[in-house]
C-alpha cells in the first residue's frame, strides 16, 4: 500500500472513528446475543402456532395450543397445577428477602472470626441446585432423612415431604429458599457496610432503637440492596427446574410441576416432543416474566435518567 | 453500624452471641453436614440403619476412591472444566467490548441496545430451548461442549455486558477524553487506557461466570446426553443410577461435584462478593 493511500484511508477512519467503533466493539457480542437469545425469543412465539415433533413437517394450527392450554386450566389439569405452584413459588420465594436480611443483621457484627462465619453462610448460594436438590432429598427422606429425626424428637412424623401432594411444592421450595436466602445474606451485608454512621447516630439522639430504627432510618438507605434482591428472587423463582426435576421429577402424580418444568416435560421427555405446544407454555412464562422485566427495566431508565 | 455492636453491650449479650453463632451455624449448614457424614460411611452402615450414629469405621478415601477411579465422574468433572473456562474467556472478552461500546460512547440506540441485553438476560430459558436446540442440531453441535458452549457465551454476554457496562461508566472519563485529544485511536483507547482499569471487574466477573456456568443443569440436559460431553451437573443422575441406593458414594459424588466453584469462591472471596454485590450500594 502506498503512502498515500494510507493515509487516505487513515483520515477517512480517523474522520468517522468515534461513530463506527461503537459498532465495531458491539459487533461479535451483540451478533451472538441476537442468534441465540433475541430470535429465539420470536421463533418460540412462532412455534407455538405450529403442531411439530421435532423431526417432521410443522402443521399450522393457530391458536390451538393456547385453547388446549385453556381447556387444561379450566379442568384443573397439569398446565392449572403449574401455573398454581408457579404462583406459590414467586410468594413463597420473596421469603428469602426478609430471612436473608435477618441473617444479615445477626451476622453485621466485628466479632473474631465473623468474616469466616459470614462465607459459610453464604456457602449454599455457590453450591449447585443439583446437589442441593440431592441434599434436600436426603433430609427430607422418610426412612432416614434428618427432618423426621428431628420430628421423632418430639413424637412426630414420619412425614414423606417431598411423597406427599400436600407438602411437595413447599417442601421443594423451602430447598431453594435455602441458596437463595445466602444471596440476599450477601446483599444485605453489603448494604448495610454502607450505611451512613451519622444517621445512625442522629437516630440514636433522638430515641430510635430497634426496629424503629431498621424501618426508618436502616432500611431506607439498603433499598438498592432490596431492589436487586428482589429481582434475583423474582427471577430465581420463575427459574425454578433444577431442584423440582432432581427432587420430584414433577411427581407425585405431577403435583410439583410448574411451567418451566411442564414445558420441558411436554417438549423433550419420554411423554413425547410437543415442541409446539411447549413453545406455547413457555410463552405463557415469558410473558409472566415481561411483566417483571418491564418493571425491572423501567426503574433503571428512571434512574440512568436521574444521573 | 447496625445493629448495636455487640462489644458495646452487656456481658452476657457477648457470651450467648458467641455462643449462637456456632449453634446456627451448624444449624443452617445441617443437611450439607449430614451429607458430609454420609459420605465417609461404610456401606454397612446403610444396611444396618445406621445413619445418624458415629461411622462404624472410616471409609472416606474408599467412597472417594470409588468415585474417581470406578466411575464416570472424573470424565464429567473434566467436561465440565472443558465446558465451563472457554465460556468464561468467551464471555468475558465478548463483554469487554460491548461493556466499553456502551459504556464510552453517546449514540442514539446506546440504551436501547443496553435494555435488550439486560431484559434478554432474564428470559425464562424455556422460550429459547426449542430454537436453540434446534440451531444447535443444525450446526452438528448437539452432544458437544462446543455446543453448550457457544450457547452459554450468547447467553451470559447479555449479565456480562450490564455488569461491564455499570463497571466502566464509573471509570473517570477525563483519561478517555484526554487519550483522544493525544489523538490515540479508539481500539488503542480500548486495549491500553480502559482494560487495564478493567481488571477487577474483569476478575468478578470471571468468578461468577464460572460457578454459574458450572452449576448450570439445564443446558446440559437439553444441549448434551451422555459421558463424553454432560457436564457434572448433568452426569451426577447417571452416577447416582450407577449406584443406587449407595448413599455413601452418592454423597462422595455430590461433594466431589460441588467442590470447584466452592474452592473458587473461598479463593477469591473478595472478587466474588464484590461482582455479586455490584449495585447493591450507591
Amino acid at each position: 500500500m502506498t503512502p498515500a493511500a494510507d493515509m487516505e484511508q487513515e483520515s477517512w477512519f480517523h474522520k468517522n472513528q468515534q461513530r463506527i467503533a461503537p459498532w465495531l466493539f458491539l459487533a461479535p457480542g451483540l451478533l451472538f446475543f441476537m442468534v441465540y437469545v433475541i430470535i429465539p425469543v420470536f421463533q418460540s412465539f412462532n412455534l407455538s402456532l405450529y403442531e411439530w415433533d421435532g423431526l417432521g413437517a410443522a402443521e399450522y394450527v393457530g391458536f390451538r395450543n393456547y385453547e388446549d392450554l385453556y381447556w387444561e386450566w379450566v379442568d384443573r389439569d397439569a398446565f392449572y397445577t403449574s401455573l398454581k405452584n408457579n404462583l406459590i413459588w414467586l410468594i413463597l420465594y420473596l421469603a428469602a428477602i426478609p430471612a436473608g436480611l435477618f441473617i444479615a443483621l445477626f451476622l453485621n457484627q466485628t466479632v473474631w472470626g465473623i468474616r469466616l462465619y459470614k462465607s459459610l453462610f453464604f456457602f449454599p448460594f455457590v453450591i449447585s441446585q443439583v446437589v442441593v436438590g440431592l441434599v434436600f432429598t436426603w433430609f427430607y427422606d422418610p426412612t432416614f432423612g434428618l427432618l423426621n429425626e428431628f420430628l421423632g424428637l418430639f413424637g412426630l412424623g414420619p412425614l414423606n415431604v417431598l411423597g406427599d401432594e400436600r407438602f411437595v411444592t413447599y417442601g421443594i421450595i423451602f430447598a431453594g429458599l435455602w441458596p437463595q436466602t445466602a444471596y440476599c445474606m450477601i446483599l444485605y451485608l453489603t448494604g448495610l457496610n454502607a450505611v451512613d454512621p451519622e444517621q445512625i447516630e442522629a437516630g440514636r439522639l433522638d430515641g430510635a432503637k430497634g426496629l424503629r430504627m431498621l424501618w426508618h432510618i436502616i432500611l431506607p438507605q439498603l433499598r438498592p440492596a432490596t431492589f436487586i434482591a428482589f429481582v434475583v428472587t423474582i427471577i430465581g423463582a420463575l427459574r425454578s427446574f433444577d431442584l423440582i426435576s432432581i427432587m420430584t421429577q414433577g411427581g407425585p402424580f405431577g403435583s410439583s410441576r410448574v411451567l418451566a418444568y411442564y414445558m420441558f416435560e411436554v417438549a423433550l421427555s419420554e411423554y413425547g416432543f410437543r415442541m409446539g405446544y411447549g413453545a406455547a407454555i413457555a410463552v405463557i412464562l415469558f410473558l409472566i416474566m415481561l411483566c417483571f422485566i418491564a418493571y425491572f427495566l423501567w426503574s433503571m431508565y428512571r434512574e440512568e435518567k436521574g444521573h | 453500624m447496625f445493629p448495636k455492636p455487640i462489644e458495646k453491650q452487656s456481658r452476657t449479650a457477648q457470651i450467648s452471641y458467641q455462643a449462637m453463632l456456632p449453634l446456627a451455624l451448624l444449624l443452617w449448614l445441617g443437611p450439607l453436614l449430614a451429607v458430609a457424614l454420609f459420605s465417609v460411611k461404610p456401606a454397612a452402615d446403610f444396611t444396618n440403619a445406621n445413619y445418624w450414629g458415629m461411622p462404624s469405621s472410616f471409609e472416606g478415601a474408599f467412597n472417594y476412591g470409588q468415585v474417581f477411579f470406578n466411575s464416570d465422574m472424573p470424565r464429567y468433572l473434566l467436561n465440565s472444566f472443558l465446558i465451563t473456562i472457554p465460556t468464561v474467556i468467551g464471555a468475558v472478552a465478548l463483554s469487554c467490548m460491548t461493556g466499553f461500546a456502551l459504556g464510552i460512547y453517546k449514540f442514539r440506540s446506546n440504551i436501547w441496545i443496553f435494555f435488550m441485553f439486560v431484559a434478554g438476560n432474564f428470559v425464562p430459558f424455556q422460550i429459547l430451548m426449542v430454537p436453540v436446540r434446534d440451531l444447535t442440531l443444525q450446526l452438528g453441535l448437539y452432544n458437544t461442549k462446543t455446543g453448550l458452549v457457544l450457547f452459554h457465551i450468547a447467553f451470559q454476554t447479555g449479565f456480562c455486558t450490564l455488569f461491564m457496562r455499570n463497571f466502566i461508566r464509573a471509570l473517570p472519563f477525563e483519561l478517555i477524553e484526554a487519550a483522544r485529544v493525544e489523538g490515540i485511536s479508539e481500539w488503542r483507547i480500548f486495549w491500553y487506557v480502559v482494560l487495564p482499569l478493567m481488571k477487577p471487574a474483569i476478575a468478578a466477573l470471571s468468578v461468577l461466570i464460572f460457578t454459574f456456568i458450572w452449576n448450570d443443569y439445564f443446558w446440559a440436559v437439553v444441549l448434551t446426553q451422555g459421558a463424553e460431553s454432560q457436564p457434572v451437573t448433568a452426569g451426577i443422575t447417571s452416577f447416582n443410577a450407577q449406584f443406587r441406593a449407595a448413599y455413601q458414594l452418592m454423597s462422595a459424588g455430590s461433594i466431589v461435584a460441588a467442590l470447584p466453584p466452592v474452592a473458587m469462591f473461598f479463593l477469591m472471596q473478595k472478587h466474588f462478593i464484590a461482582g455479586l454485590t455490584l449495585g447493591a450500594v450507591k
